[in-house]
């Protein structure tokens, strides 16, 4: 029930785009159109697991008996970024066609602070190792909801005439400060539903 | 003391093992890369328009190099291009037409009126679900640019509320014959001395009510072409480029002037 209460919190309520602002440039650079916005968010999804999965270990058997806790994020960028090269190198080889589908998008989700972010956060809730897992699955899968969802909201609104001085950026944050808003709505669901 | 090593131990720590595993990782898993797509790759374009039928640039350079398409197929890049990967990969070049996109309408506002007045989304595509667009002509173009967004070239342009295309700019893609929900636009070599245009299949009289410049189907071209270039299928004329002479008897012969 914890772990169910985990994931969808970290999908609708904590979703890390539209409740923490997160990950704010691939929102904003990578949603032009749908298709993108899901590759986008799968390779995201999937470097948060990864991450998860590597950092949790190493701040646990690493950093903490030692009293480093302060190194937890330099700590972190270094292995997410050297996590990141070596799961590219290994699609390269052994899943070419999962490679070529995730393209460009692996190597810049490296220094993404969505991925930073869920490693740190999963540390400040003293999560345990499957908890970790569960969360950053929540927050890539709420990732991906975020970014199709506004990939939508952005290919109708580039089509309206907008007013001169709201064309391209302007408008787009508009929109996107508008779906964040109906985020807010989603406070306190999760907790009604798994307790 | 002791504190400030530990720190510098663990944080080089870290970085020296994933240093080492990203190394053997590279020997282990290398990938071989054929040398010529690069430079390939590096010739052509960049464009990704996907007129030699490949998903892009990248996609032809690999597929060149595998001996899976010809040496010719880029036709933005024309005979340069062709001739620069002839020579990397030592086959015989072929030669590249040069081709532009022609746009069969000539439905300016002042020739074709309006059915109502469109407020919609501006694209071509969804004014044209509405009643087959806002023109009169079910067969005109539409002037709202879908074209002008598709083309990578900057070849396309609305000039008078139709569609234009700059020969001088346009490399002959196809993106926009796509893009065209009329499909008016089509990919002809450079230099084709006279077409129809007009795209409008309806009968003569039909199509004399909607548009001033639209082909009627009278037949006059077909008697008068000398060479017998000139057919008339669903009350639309064709010529066809491989007989036409480009005399010019049918441009003065047609009474609404839609040859040119």
């Amino acid at each position: 029930m914890k772990l169910m209460s985990i994931l969808f919190s970290a999908i609708l309520v904590n979703n890390f785009v539209l409740s923490k602002f997160m990950g704010i440039c691939p929102f904003l650079g990578v949603s032009k159109n749908v298709k993108s916005a899901a590759g986008m968010s799968v390779a995201v999804t999937f470097v948060m697991v990864m991450a998860s999965a590597v950092t949790w270990p190493v701040y646990t058997f690493l950093l903490e008996p030692n009293g480093l806790n302060y190194l937890s994020t330099i700590a972190f960028i270094l292995v997410i970024a050297s996590l990141v090269q070596l799961v590219e190198t290994a699609l390269k080889k052994y899943i070419p066609s999962l490679y070529e589908a995730l393209g460009i998008y692996l190597p810049l989700i490296t220094t993404n602070c969505a991925v930073l972010g869920v490693t740190l956060l999963n540390i400040e809730s003293s999560y345990t190792f499957l908890e970790t897992l569960v969360n950053a699955l929540g927050a890539g899968l709420g990732f991906l909801l975020a970014m199709v969802l506004f990939a939508g909201v952005r290919s109708r609104v580039e089509r309206c005439n907008t007013p001169a001085c709201f064309k391209g950026l302007p408008i787009t944050l508009i929109a996107a400060s508008i779906v964040s808003l109906s985020f807010f709505g989603f406070s306190g669901v999760v907790e009604g539903l798994f307790h | 003391m002791n504190t400030i090593l530990i720190t510098v131990a663990i944080i080089a720590g870290i970085g020296l093992f994933f240093a080492i595993v990203l190394t053997i990782a590279s020997k282990l898993m290398a990938v071989p890369t054929d040398p010529n797509v690069e430079k390939v790759r590096e010739l052509l374009p960049g464009a990704n328009c996907g007129a030699c039928g490949f998903a892009g640039c990248d996609d032809y350079a690999k597929a060149v190099c595998a001996g899976k398409a010809q040496a010719n197929a880029c036709v933005p890049g024309g005979g340069d291009v062709a001739a620069g990967i002839a020579g990397i990969l030592g086959v015989e070049a072929g030669e590249v037409t040069p081709q532009a996109a022609f746009l069969a309408c000539q439905g300016t506002p002042a020739v074709t009126g309006k059915k109502y007045d469109y407020q919609g989304m501006t694209t071509c595509a969804a004014c044209n679900q509405l009643f087959y667009g806002q023109k009169e002509c079910a067969y005109a173009c539409i002037g709202l640019g879908d074209c002008v967004k598709a083309c990578p070239y900057g070849a396309l342009s609305l000039v008078g509320g139709i569609a234009h295309v700059d020969e001088a700019l346009c490399t002959g893609c196809g993106a926009c014959t796509k893009a065209c929900p009329k499909g008016l636009l089509s990919v002809q070599p450079k230099g084709t001395p006279h077409q129809v245009c007009c795209s409008n299949r309806d009968k003569g009289a039909f199509t004399r009510k909607v548009c001033r410049v639209g082909c009627l189907g009278c037949m006059k071209c077909v008697k008068t072409c000398p060479a017998g270039a000139i057919a008339v299928k669903d009350n639309l004329a064709h010529i066809d480029p491989e007989k036409c002479t480009g005399c010019g008897e049918c441009v003065a012969a047609c009474p609404v002037h839609a040859i040119v």
